[in-house]
């Protein structure tokens, strides 16, 4: 048994876990600042994409547009790279922020997910039943009102199990963010296969992290849409 | 800051390597396109027979494959295939040592990917069949090949074409990891270029206007063919 123990602890797959585990919080570092962020900026974004300023609903949909229509690899690319290497960029104040990986990791997932987030809350904000925005007017509600107890909890609530689904993908996202030389959970594994050599353990060690950390979202999902849609709950 | 004009075609600029990296792009989306939604039928039949197993292998092959970053499975496939392609050579007796080339590989890799996002696709429109359909081809005498061939497939096709076509997009956006496996196709030609001329700036735009030509031009494609499929149906 003790032998059987100690295979398993000097199995490589074992020890890669705990290796790739050191990055787990670099993965969730990224996440903790975009997701919020990239949540605040989608809802403005998509008030903007369905407001009645024509050039303001133009602007937001080709930023939509060029973001869904183009890979995350290169968005990550031109903020790394490209900004990088422009003079002016790297003599002002913004060269604090884009020499570091992480934060052009952070700016580009941002911007990534605001777009399809943007996209999904604006589907739901047009499928409101326009009574209801009519009962809110009628009760002398304004604008902002409106939108805070009508608009808002009504269409995030519709659009959680697509949200939920652009969150996960954003955890997968984070995996290109190695590819600019930060060290999270993909980056740590390439690390140890190119000295080890043994790329399935390296590999399904993080695998299983990610399969964990999603795994996680999704009931942070499942949690959300049962605590905002009390009227579908069974009765209790 | 910008040097566009290193974009002509011949020696003296990367036109024509821009022009071979995007056919090679697309040759690899429509290759693992066409070999996951392969991949997707046989995961669906897994998860409609009434089979346990089956089932459960399909189902851990999606949930896994979905569950973990595009990347992760693109190194697995690039680094660990030859050593699962040798091992298996190995049974048959051959024993030397054998490196699949980078198109194939690419074309594993981003194919196992899409096919589990059209599994779920075509498993939704197959499930939105109506079941009398089935009891009535078979009524008529209908053997199970031509049910799939002249009831159910027109059908699937109709229902998930939409969906596909998301997939497709998906697929297309996929292909730019396969650069870290050194295949040149318009990403890794991106990097090449910009390495050498001293310009990322250029080249990774250049990059970008490229996708969005692609996406935008399949996305009228996908269109097109929606409107011809669901003739007859008004929507």
């Amino acid at each position: 048994m003790i032998e059987f123990l100690n295979s398993i602890q000097n199995s490589l797959i074992y020890k890669n876990f705990f290796l790739v585990l050191s990055g787990l919080d670099n993965t969730i570092l990224l996440l903790l600042i975009s997701l919020p962020l990239g949540f605040v900026l989608a809802l403005l974004f998509a008030l903007g994409r369905v407001s009645k300023i024509t050039l303001l609903s133009r602007t937001i949909a080709s930023y939509i547009f060029i973001i869904r229509g183009t890979p995350l690899l290169v968005q990550i690319y031109l903020i790394y790279f490209g900004l990088g290497s422009v003079k002016f960029i790297r003599e002002s104040f913004l060269w604090y922020a884009l020499k570091e990986p992480f934060w052009c990791g952070v700016i580009a997932l941002t911007i990534n997910t605001v777009a399809y987030g943007a996209e999904i809350f604006r589907g739901g904000i047009q499928s409101i039943e326009k009574s209801q925005v009519e009962s809110g007017l009628s009760l002398g509600f304004g604008k902002f009102l409106l939108l805070r107890k009508i608009i808002l909890p009504i269409a995030i609530r519709k659009v959680l199990p697509s949200y939920g689904n652009e969150l996960i993908l954003m955890v997968k996202a984070t995996s290109l963010v190695s590819l600019t030389t930060y060290m999270e959970m993909t980056g740590i594994a390439r690390k140890i296969m190119a000295k080890t050599f043994a790329p399935v353990e390296a590999f399904i060690a993080a695998g299983i992290l990610y399969l964990f950390l999603n795994f996680l979202m999704v009931q942070f999902v499942k949690y959300l849409e049962w605590k905002y849609n009390p009227h579908l709950r069974l009765s209790n | 800051m910008f040097k566009f004009d290193k974009l002509v075609f011949g020696d003296a600029g990367w036109g024509d390597e821009f022009l071979i990296a995007t056919l090679m792009t697309l040759l690899v989306s429509i290759l693992s396109m066409g070999l996951g939604l392969f991949l997707a039928i046989i995961t669906v039949w897994a998860k409609i027979i009434q089979n346990r197993i089956t089932r459960f292998i399909a189902n851990f092959y999606t949930t896994v494959i979905r569950g973990v970053p595009e990347l992760l499975v693109i190194y697995l496939i690039f680094f660990g295939g030859n050593a699962v392609v040798m091992s298996i050579a190995k049974v048959f007796g051959y024993n030397k040592y054998i490196e699949l080339n980078a198109l194939t590989i690419a074309t594993i890799a981003i194919a196992v990917i899409s096919a589990t996002y059209s599994s779920e696709v075509l498993r939704a429109s197959y499930l939105a069949i109506s079941k009398g359909q089935i009891e009535a081809a078979r009524a008529l005498g209908m053997n199970k090949f031509s049910i799939f061939f002249k009831v159910i497939s027109p059908q699937v096709i109709r229902h998930a074409l939409p969906g596909i076509g998301n997939v497709w997009q998906i697929t297309l956006k996929d292909t730019s990891l396969i650069s870290v496996t050194g295949l040149v196709e318009i990403m890794r030609q991106s990097r090449i270029s910009s390495n050498v001329e001293h310009s990322p700036l250029t080249f990774l735009i250049t990059a970008a206007i490229l996708y969005l030509c692609l996406t935008t031009i399949s996305g009228r494609v996908f269109k097109t063919l929606e409107v011809n499929y669901s003739k007859g149906f008004s929507t």
